[in-house]
């Protein structure tokens, strides 16, 4: 029972740190790109299941946790806009924009927030059973 | 003659046990909602239970050879994803709710049984 809080614990982790890379994915949503031509690109997580702890009478594979494998780049080209007046502009009078899609990052966002709170859940509930399990016979 | 007072107990603290297990395999579930090519997995609770249980696994050493044995079953996607992904999280969170209130009345069961059993040791005139 208390694998429970690892394997919750382990995937509110993982859905934090989905939050973490939203965030900066919003932040750089209009970061222009610099001298070198590269602007920002937009990053997004990529989970798998981790097995924990050996011991249940269900074998190992009974509890998987989640983490973070990792971390992809998107590489389709940034928003490109005519602007010669930028100080970012290249030679032609082009600026270019990071490729962050900020709908799809706030619906990220609200999928990573809605799985957190489930595993919050999961946590409290195992913790409200365990307390009970230790009053048992009283 | 003590077999008396502890085989009530034996058959819940074997539901308990597995209560508990099924309780880690639908946390599990919950926490790999997001996972690619995650598959969501059970178990059939009153068989495990009635394998757990049954005079000859009880004969060999308590139930938890029996509970060992209890099949993972795969569950079904009920909506197809893309990322491969079979957790329905309605789902998934209807059982745990179910699995809570289960263990739960199972730990009720556990704990009226011991009140029996004290009350039925004390001596009458001890109030």
């Amino acid at each position: 029972m208390t694998t429970i809080f690892d394997v919750a614990g382990s995937a509110v982790s993982a859905q934090s740190q989905r939050l973490n890379v939203v965030a900066s994915n919003l932040a750089n949503a209009d970061t222009v790109a610099g001298p070198d031509g590269k602007a920002y690109k937009a990053r997004q997580v990529v989970f798998t299941t981790e097995l924990m702890g050996a011991r249940g009478a269900l074998g190992p594979e009974a509890s998987a946790g989640v983490r973070v494998s990792t971390v992809t780049e998107d590489n389709t080209p940034g928003r490109r806009m005519h602007d010669p007046k930028n100080p970012a502009a290249d030679g032609d009078g082009y600026v270019t924009y990071s490729n962050v899609n900020a709908v799809e990052e706030m619906v990220n966002m609200i999928s990573a927030s809605r799985s957190y709170q489930n595993n919050v859940e999961v946590m409290n509930t195992a913790k409200t059973l365990l307390l009970k399990t230790l009053q048992m016979g009283s | 003659m003590i077999n008396r007072l502890s085989d009530p107990l034996d058959f819940q603290a074997q539901a308990l046990s597995l209560r508990s297990e099924r309780q880690r395999l639908i946390a599990s579930n919950i926490a790999n909602a997001d996972t690619p090519g995650y598959v969501a997995r059970d178990f059939d609770f009153a068989r495990a239970l009635r394998d757990a249980t049954s005079s000859q696994a009880l004969a060999s050493g308590g139930g938890a050879a029996a509970r060992a044995n209890a099949v993972l079953r795969y569950g079904a996607a009920s909506q197809t994803s893309l990322d491969n992904n079979s957790v329905d999280m309605d789902r998934e969170r209807a059982a745990f709710a179910e699995n809570t209130v289960k263990f739960e009345a199972t730990l009720r069961f556990i704990n009226g049984s011991v009140r029996t059993m004290l009350d039925a040791m004390k001596s009458h005139n001890q109030g």
